[in-house]
């Protein structure tokens, strides 16, 4: 269909969406509390590499580090969907594609969160 | 998807060569992007040899010898020849700029010309802006208020007020930011662009302005604003050396200190 609107149409669009502002804050503020949690988490694992089953389930177990890690995965995997989200809205511009593709990297997200928290609870709780 | 390559009717093909004047020892090879829309056929780039000690210092200068002396079908936007007017942004040796500002010393070997990157491209340099003036228009760029000017002074702004429209009030309009920021090329449909964003933000910054939070509200999308990711080309690029991620970071601080 050709387009006959006016430039000024096609800019203005269909308004402004008014919202945008909570991604890009949330985008920040995961960014963040990632700084402390990727450290603790990184430096934890490093110091319990070679560590047996046992160990690391104990270690899991204990409150304070069950409640980092769930923590850590829920910032990870909410920072991770919201910059997918970005880049798939960067890149691909065909409408049902692109709709299609963000909701899927935020199905996988949610997945993700909801198997990593229940394996941590269920270690947590002595499962 | 976004192109990461040329549609096929835009690949450039080999041009012309111009050779430089019998007896010219201060040879420059300037290689200028040409495009026909009449002929029909792919642009090309043609290649001038320009004596230089027959020849202004900037890259404007030598494009008005090549079409007075050379080639007048040589086709580019050019006004003021000062850095004002912001007609002769062009893509320069990969950066975009203004041709009447660019010293042709700045660059060793040869000076490639080529328009605005990813711009309809009307003739040869000249790039269609309709959708960039479209763009500035759609940030409504003039003062709204409702207080009436006072009847005998004009409305007042303190000296801290005036100075934070330094930066932002000389903006010419020339397009190199827009055009040098990826998100623009890949959303331009959708995006305002560093340029119309500045300017946007020129307006909000105002003192007098009594529609800040309008503005803002007009901004508050996704695409409209929120594509711009600090890339840094359009600070990077400008010729007036102004820095439009800086005004847009301004808005994006704005947005949330207003939540």
């Amino acid at each position: 269909m050709m387009d006959m609107r006016k430039p000024l149409a096609r800019v203005r669009g269909l308004g402004a969406a008014g919202e945008g502002v909570g991604h890009w804050w949330a985008q920040r503020v995961t960014a963040v509390a990632l700084v402390p949690l990727s450290l603790w988490f990184v430096i934890s694992v490093v110091m319990l590499a070679g560590a047996d089953y046992a160990t690391m389930h104990a270690w899991v177990a204990q409150p304070w580090v069950s409640v980092l890690l769930i923590l850590f995965i829920i910032a990870t995997l909410h920072h991770a969907q919201l910059g997918m989200q970005v880049v798939i809205e960067d890149y691909v511009s065909t409408p049902l594609l692109r709709m299609a593709s963000i909701l899927l990297v935020k199905a996988v997200a949610v997945v993700l969160v909801v198997a990593a928290v229940l394996a941590l609870l269920q270690v947590a709780l002595g499962g | 998807m976004a192109q990461f390559r040329l549609p096929k009717n835009s690949r450039i093909g080999k041009g012309r060569e111009f050779p430089a004047p019998e007896g010219a020892r201060n040879v420059k090879r300037f290689r200028v992007y040409r495009y026909d829309p009449d002929s029909g056929g792919n642009p090309v780039m043609d290649t001038y040899h320009l004596d230089l000690d027959d020849c202004g210092p900037m890259v404007l200068d030598a494009l008005i010898k090549i079409k007075n002396e050379i080639d007048p079908t040589l086709t580019f936007r050019r006004s003021c020849r000062e850095g004002i007017c912001g007609s002769c942004a062009m893509n320069i040796q990969g950066g975009n700029t203004l041709a009447c500002t660019q010293a042709i010393s700045d660059f060793r070997g040869d000076i490639a010309v080529y328009p605005l990157p990813h711009m309809a491209v009307v003739k040869d340099l000249v790039p269609d802006m309709e959708r960039f003036y479209a763009q500035y228009a759609a940030v409504e760029p003039w003062m709204k208020t409702e207080t009436a000017t006072p009847p005998d002074r004009e409305r007042l702004q303190s000296p801290a007020e005036r100075a934070r429209l330094d930066g932002l009030y000389e903006c010419i309009l020339c397009a190199c930011c827009s055009t040098a920021c990826p998100s623009y090329w890949w959303n331009g449909d959708r995006y305002l662009g560093p340029a119309a964003l500045l300017q946007a933000y020129r307006w909000i910054a105002d003192s007098r302005d009594e529609a800040t939070g309008e503005r803002l509200d007009a901004l508050e999308d996704p695409f409209k604003l929120y594509r711009c990711h600090t890339i840094m080309n359009c600070t990077q690029t400008c010729p007036k050396g102004l820095n439009p991620a800086r005004a847009i970071g301004e808005i994006k601080k704005l947005m949330v200190e207003r939540r």
